[in-house]
């Protein structure tokens, strides 16, 4: 049982890591406004697909420790993530019969979710940003929400073969 | 975490209790953070831990940087060497004038009974991970209090101020960059003494200096330099040169922006800087 569980999650810990990665690379300044949210597309893929075993507590913990990489206020992607996977969770069921059209809709509004909450934090504490940072991602997350499915899908397949 | 029976899988239970949970807890965290520094320790708990994230994330351009130096010519090399064996002759000869001119400034706050300072101490740190896409201009350094990296330090280049030390972990420190918005920094102008402050953009390349009437005496050119009256930052470092200085009749203020002269966009390493505390060199002899 334990075993099949520490087999379980090996392949989800590993993608946070090299999300974790991908979130913190250094980009081109050109580029880097459109960075997707990977940690956030990660948690919701995973609340999709195992929503009893990576819910809401991973998402809060995922988020203190982009608090800490980023710098931002202690809480704040805690906050947000733990909000959209909380979302996700609720209609995960929902989500996994759903069409790609309406699939890629959802994800928009989770993201834009996100985003918002960021941005509404940061109003209250009084750190502004232009638009662009809040929207890009948004952006650039929805269109690659099919390819990055299909990848973790693979991913989640191949591991489970495997363990 | 939680396992609910598999006989009806939409639920997971006590779910809105956890979410619930996790948004106090959130908004604490926020409100603490905000207000105080309370959770430095958590901070620096956690940035400890991703610290080999980072290392992980940094070596593929540590690696080619290493190849890119491993693999240069020999006849680049040799050039390389002829032009900084020609640039230490200079920096030599202009040393030689720093001495005499330090010995010189030395004896004359000696005669004007000044108290004279002793040199600031300095080590470079790699820059880690910078983020200067969005407003707030930040970069992460590769030592920390573990070296006797403090908050409020002043970081430089080559040519000028880079930022100041606004967290420090234990390996890592997170430093703010003069062109963040949020960041103002006391200066002077080279030529004549005035006094102002020099605030961020969140431009990377312009400060603004909103405090200078219309009949100031500033024009384009000027160099400003750290007044270290802050308390932050050491005298005399080259912060920025003034580009433009529009005067508005109408406006209380002058309108004056000025280029950062250390390289922002493209410092790889920074020092740091030990502001030695001032000593009364009189008093030990």
């Amino acid at each position: 049982m334990s075993r099949d569980r520490n087999s379980r999650r090996l392949p989800v810990l590993i993608t946070l890591l090299v999300g974790l990665m991908l979130t913190i690379v250094p980009l081109p300044d050109a580029i880097e406004a459109f960075r997707p949210s990977w940690l956030a597309l990660l948690l919701i893929f995973w609340a999709i697909q195992l929503p009893r075993t990576w819910s809401v507590g991973t998402a809060w913990f995922v988020g203190v420790v982009l608090d800490v990489s980023y710098g931002t206020l202690l809480g704040q992607h805690a906050l947000a993530l733990c909000l959209i996977v909380f979302a996700t969770v609720r209609f995960h069921l929902l989500m996994r019969v759903f069409p790609l059209s309406q699939l890629s809709a959802t994800i928009f509004a989770l993201l834009a979710l996100y985003q918002f909450i960021l941005y509404w934090v940061n109003g209250v504490a009084g750190v502004s940003a232009p638009a662009i940072t809040y929207w890009a991602p948004v952006i650039s997350g929805t269109v690659i929400w099919p390819f990055f499915y299909t990848f973790l899908s693979g991913v989640r397949y191949r591991s489970r073969a495997g363990g | 975490m939680t396992r609910g029976n598999n006989s009806n899988p939409g639920r997971i239970p006590a779910l809105s209790l956890r979410v619930l949970a996790l948004i106090i807890i959130s908004i604490v965290l926020m409100y603490l953070d905000h207000r105080q520094n309370h959770l430095d320790g958590i901070r620096r708990a956690i940035g400890a831990a991703v610290y080999p994230v980072q290392l992980v994330v940094d070596a593929p351009m540590r690696l080619w940087e290493w190849l890119g130096d491993s693999t240069t010519s020999r006849n680049e090399l040799e050039l390389e060497l002829g032009r900084l064996r020609a640039e230490r002759l200079l920096t030599n000869a202009r040393l030689q004038r720093l001495t005499a001119l330090e010995a010189e400034n030395a004896r004359l706050r000696a005669l004007l009974d000044v108290r004279s300072r002793v040199r600031d101490e300095v080590r470079v740190a790699e820059i880690m991970h910078v983020d200067a896409g969005s407003y707030e201009h930040n970069l992460v350094i590769s030592i920390g209090s573990r070296d006797g990296v403090y908050d409020g330090q002043a970081l430089v280049d080559a040519d000028g101020v880079v930022g100041q030390v606004i967290r420090t972990g234990v390996m890592t420190a997170q430093a703010v960059m003069i062109s963040d918005a949020d960041h103002a920094l006391p200066v002077v102008v080279n030529r004549n003494g005035l006094r102002t402050i020099a605030v961020g953009t969140g431009e990377i390349d312009r400060l603004d200096l909103p405090f200078l009437p219309n009949n100031a005496d500033i024009r384009a050119g000027d160099l400003l330099v750290t007044s270290g009256l802050g308390g932050a930052f050491p005298t005399g470092y080259p912060v920025a040169v003034v580009d433009t200085v529009t005067r508005i009749p109408q406006q209380p203020f002058a309108d004056v922006t000025a280029t950062p002269q250390a390289a922002l966009d493209q410092v790889r390493e920074v020092m740091l800087i030990w502001s030695a505390p001032v000593v009364d060199e009189e008093d030990t002899q």
